[in-house]
């Protein structure tokens, strides 16, 4: 990429939680717990500030950012900022701090061991997804991409027992053999194409590769993302990983780990490959029917489980696919309803899995089937879950709306009906997934129910539900409140498409 | 300053002579002269370096005569690294082996001492010389002296030494036989003469004769596939203190050599290359996968380790069979970055070994509880072994990849990103003990003391070096690759 102007908050950004996740590894066990998460909020609200500093720049579309050095021979280690990445920056910086508070509640309410190494791992994982939100080329990417990769297992086995461990293997086992078929496909493109940046619309040329080689690339390079967001058949990791504590599932689930998929699919297939070079190839229309696959299955089985993390993890393998699809549909309006619903979903999918955490620590149940008539003893919770439901179903005035309202526009302007089909279908689907356990909650029994005195979760919980809940309420009124994350959405979906705003 | 590359020798060869005498007087009086020497090596060895890159190769003739009766050192940048290497695991391993010397009445200690000091002189030695037979006697000096070492290690290490000094002969004789083909063919024993003296005449068949014995001389002694049968057992059960030395450096330095007479002194004109390029290429990937899978069924950390090694050497020797610039480039990346790993994982598994006195795989079980830095700087070590950047396994293994792209070998990419895998299978077994498996009631040999949290500072220095120099290396390969690339430039294909 070519920059504009030199700016070194990327680098700093990107520093800030490293830091933070070495003090905490090397003093987390010697000092006070209160100041061990000290140290998370100290890194936690400068780089949300940094980050939101850097949004003007962004929204005037002015290219920031640095060179660290040469990272290997002829490719540099390079920092940008663009509209694409401050979206995900945006919202990892922001729900770091939300998760953290959060976090504190939940692990000391649950009393939980090995808290230094969570903290430590979690501030890894933002160093990495904020090294991914801010790297302007693709070595630079894979590099934080592996990082992400080996950060986030210290948190799926956080438990230490069989089946963490075998969550975790199975967690690596999935990203690592397709994060080294990423490396393998980055290996072959720079042979062909000599270039690595990201560039808005793709730099691969349909002349460059010959055509076998071409989609075997293709599907080399989206398989990593595909499998860290889950797509089906390739999701089974998502499911067993929610062996973790709650926060870490809010984690992995909306803020981190299958985000970081999700744009790493986005990167490769809009700017690495490009709309014309992925529909050449027909690896966008392979990538394409597999999301619309996954996001009906997935709501299929999530309806079944009585699990209530469970049937919000395969939520999430839905709710990515939207993402993905909004990606392989190749328009503008669609790629923007794709960056936009990583926002939407990450403040949605947070709300739900906080919800599921306050009750399994305040009640100690997991199941829906044992929270009938919750919503007595925990109003303020299940008003929170409830807004969050609605908004996955994409209600208008929520913010699942305006994200899917623009795929769908996306793929009824390329004359897709089909899909245009799945996306209403899910939506109903969502809303019977989830409707029946707000329903639960407050309707039946709701006078005589097992839960007669009103006792919420602690206060650093609650405050974070409450926030993420606000959120998505009001960015479904107000898309672009705040942050103008709406407007980068927008931004980056017409730069890919070579529009002008 | 005209003798440095002499001096580099002579230092660890004095202090070797010396310690035995010295450790007469007082037990450890020889192993201080020996570090202090190798130490001095290592700083003039850094000094060879900067002197090479400002003013080009050195050709150090000895005693003053004439190239091709004299025996010539000439030093370019890549044995300038190469030896750096060696001299620093030298210093470090030998800084190890003050930890491991108690037992013994001095002489034993002593010894010890001076068979480390020989052990780096004959590397440094055969890195460093540009005569086939000189390189012929520090070869058998490196060989000799790791018989000693692994012999040092109790009863099962003179099993395993034996087992060696038998494969090890052989391997000896082999490469007599082959520097015996080419002296009857070149009449001449120095190596850039010989290289002149072989494009000349027309001798294809009985050059490809002699290097298929040097192959196999050299692929004995760099325990490639599939002559590393002595291997495991030699580096399981050597002498504690050199074990980091031997699995670190000592394959190194045969495969260096094996890279002098492919590319150096047969070069890419010989008829066969391709060929003998193909062969070195199917045995380097047979090898990255044999030794990947024998090394997930094993219990102890030093026979893992071990086999992860015939799988590293793999990578080098397949870089050599790619041949492009940036694959050897590669392929001395890995060859560094690998003896730091080595070494690294070794010193950190002594560490937890003289702590705990086991390398049981088993009695690992949340050992980060007791011993975070080790954990930490193993689960390093261990990341760069799988290629997990930014660590220099990854970056090796990218050049090797653009390598084997930029020649078409599109399988062997494939093969790096298979061997990556297995390695994440065996060392994430490693890392899952160490953080995740409940723990057993292990007994510390040495308890916590004042001071002594973990290990002593004579231990926990060298593997904070290995892993620094891990992630250094990594993070600062292009300088690396930009020091390698001015020799390579000339020979690569």
């Amino acid at each position: 990429m070519i920059l504009t102007a030199l700016d070194y908050r990327p680098g700093i950004i990107v520093l800030l939680p490293l830091i933070a996740s070495c003090l905490i590894y090397v003093l987390g066990e010697h000092i006070l717990p209160n100041y061990r998460e000290a140290i998370t909020f100290a890194a936690a609200f400068p780089m949300a500030a940094l980050v939101y500093s850097m949004i003007p720049a962004a929204l005037a579309g002015k290219e920031i950012g640095f060179t660290l050095l040469e990272i290997v021979k002829g490719v540099p280690l390079q920092f940008s900022v663009d509209a694409a990445g401050m979206i995900f920056a945006c919202v990892a910086s922001t729900l770091w701090i939300v998760t953290s508070c959060y976090s504190i509640g939940y692990m000391r309410g649950h009393g939980e061991k090995n808290q230094t190494g969570y903290y430590s791992a979690f501030a890894m994982c933002l160093t990495a997804t904020m090294g991914l939100c801010f790297s302007a080329n693709l070595l630079t990417f894979f590099i934080f991409f592996e990082v992400l990769t080996v950060a986030t297992y210290p948190l799926v086995v956080h438990y230490r027992d069989e089946e963490g461990t075998r969550s975790g293997r199975k967690y690596l086992a999935y990203t690592l053999i397709s994060g080294q078929l990423f490396f393998a496909g980055i290996v072959i493109l720079y042979s062909f194409t000599g270039r690595m940046d990201f560039v808005p619309g793709g730099f691969v040329n349909t002349g460059d590769i010959p055509m076998p080689w071409m989609l075997a690339v293709f599907i080399l390079m989206i398989g990593a993302g595909i499998v860290k967001a889950g797509v089906m058949p390739l999701h089974s990791w998502l499911p067993a990983a929610m062996v973790a504590p709650t926060p870490v599932s809010a984690l992995l689930h909306a803020v981190a780990v299958v985000k970081a998929g999700a744009f790493c699919t986005l990167r490769v297939v809009l700017y690495v490959f490009g709309p014309e070079a992925a529909r050449f190839c027909h690896g966008s229309e392979i990538l394409a029917w597999m999301a619309v696959a996954t996001i009906l299955i997935s709501s299929l089985i999530a309806i079944r489980k009585d699990n209530l993390k469970a049937r919000l993890a395969f939520s999430t393998v839905g709710q990515l696919s939207y993402i993905i699809l909004g990606i392989a549909i190749l328009s503008p309006f669609a790629a923007t309803g794709a960056l936009y619903h990583i926002v939407a979903h990450a403040f949605m999918k947070i709300t739900l899995f906080m919800c599921a955490g306050a009750i399994f620590v305040t009640t100690h149940r997991k199941n829906i089937s044992e929270m009938i008539g919750i919503g007595r003893q925990m109003p303020v919770t299940m008003t929170c879950f409830t807004l969050a439901s609605l908004a996955v179903a994409g209600f208008p005035f929520f913010v699942g709306f305006t994200s899917k309202a623009n795929i769908i526009m996306g793929a009824i302007s390329m004359g897709q009906p089909f899909f245009v089909a799945t996306l209403i279908v899910s939506a109903l689907l969502a809303l019977t997934y989830l409707m029946p356990v707000v329903l639960l909650a407050f309707k039946r029994d709701f006078y005589n129910s097992q839960f007669p005195v009103k006792k919420e979760a602690n206060l650093p919980m609650l405050i974070p539900i409450m926030i993420t809940a606000a959120c998505s309420l009001i960015l479904g009124v107000m898309p672009n409140f705040g942050l103008h994350l709406y407007g980068l959405a927008a931004m980056a979906g017409n730069a890919i498409f070579g529009l002008s705003l | 300053m005209k003798n440095l590359p002499a001096y580099i020798v002579l230092l660890p060869l004095c202090s070797a002579l010396l310690s035995l005498a010295l450790s007469k007087i007082h037990k450890h009086l020889g192993r201080d002269v020996v570090f202090g020497a190798l130490v001095g090596s290592l700083v003039l060895s850094v000094v060879q370096l900067v002197r090479v890159i400002q003013n080009g190769p050195i050709h150090y003739i000895f005693g003053g005569y004439k190239i091709p009766y004299g025996i010539e050192f000439s030093v370019d940048t890549i044995n300038a690294v190469i030896v750096i290497m060696v001299c620093m695991l030298g210093v470090l391993s030998c800084m190890f082996a003050f930890n491991f010397d108690k037992n013994g009445d001095a002489l034993q200690v002593g010894g010890a001492y001076t068979m480390h000091a020989l052990l780096v002189l004959g590397m440094v030695g055969m890195t460093m010389t540009g005569d086939v037979f000189n390189l012929y006697v520090f070869l058998e000096i490196t060989s000799l002296t790791a018989y000693c070492l692994i012999a040092m290690g109790g009863s099962r290490g003179i099993v395993s030494a034996f087992r060696y000094l038998l494969v090890g002969t052989v391997a000896a004789t082999f490469y007599l036989l082959g520097v015996g083909i080419l002296y009857s063919v070149t009449g001449t024993l120095n190596m850039s003469d010989m290289a002149a003296c072989l494009k000349q005449g027309n001798n294809d068949s009985a050059m490809l004769m002699a290097m298929m014995f040097l192959i196999s001389a050299f692929g004995i002694k760099m325990a490639l596939f599939p002559f590393h049968g002595w291997q495991p057992s030699a580096y399981t059960h050597a002498h504690t203190g050199a074990r980091p030395l031997i699995a670190g450096a000592m394959g190194k330095i045969p495969a260096y050599a094996m890279f002098r007479y492919l590319y150096c002194i047969y070069g890419k004109d010989f008829k066969y290359f391709r060929y003998v390029l193909l062969i070195i290429g199917v045995i380097s990937v047979c090898g990255m996968i044999y030794g990947s899978v024998r090394a997930m069924a094993q219990k102890d950390i030093r026979k893992v380790l071990a086999y992860s090694s015939v799988a590293q050497i793999g990578y080098i020797s397949l870089g050599f069979a790619i041949g492009s610039p940036l694959a050897l480039a590669g392929a001395f990346l890995h060859m560094l970055g690998h003896a730091f790993m080595k070494g690294g994982l070794f010193f950190a598994a002594g560490a937890i070994s003289w702590k705990y006195g086991t390398f049981d795989l088993n009695d690992f079980g949340r050992i980060y509880k007791r011993m975070p830095f080790t954990a930490g700087l193993l689960t390093v070590g261990a990341l760069s072994m799988i290629g997990i950047p930014p660590t220099v396994g990854f970056f090796s293994k990218w050049y090797l990849a653009c390598g084997a792209a930029q020649t078409h070998e599109y399988v062997y990419i494939f093969v790096l990103v298979l061997s990556s895998l297995l390695n994440a299978v065996y060392f994430f077994k490693v890392i899952e003990k160490v953080f995740v498996q409940a723990d057993k009631n292990r007994k510390p040999l040495h308890p916590e003391g004042k001071g002594v949290t973990e290990a002593p500072i004579t231990i926990m220095i060298p593997v904070v070096t290995c892993i620094l120099m891990i992630l250094l290396l990594g993070v600062f390969n292009v300088k690396v690759i930009d020091i390698l690339l001015i020799s390579l430039k000339g020979v690569a294909l």
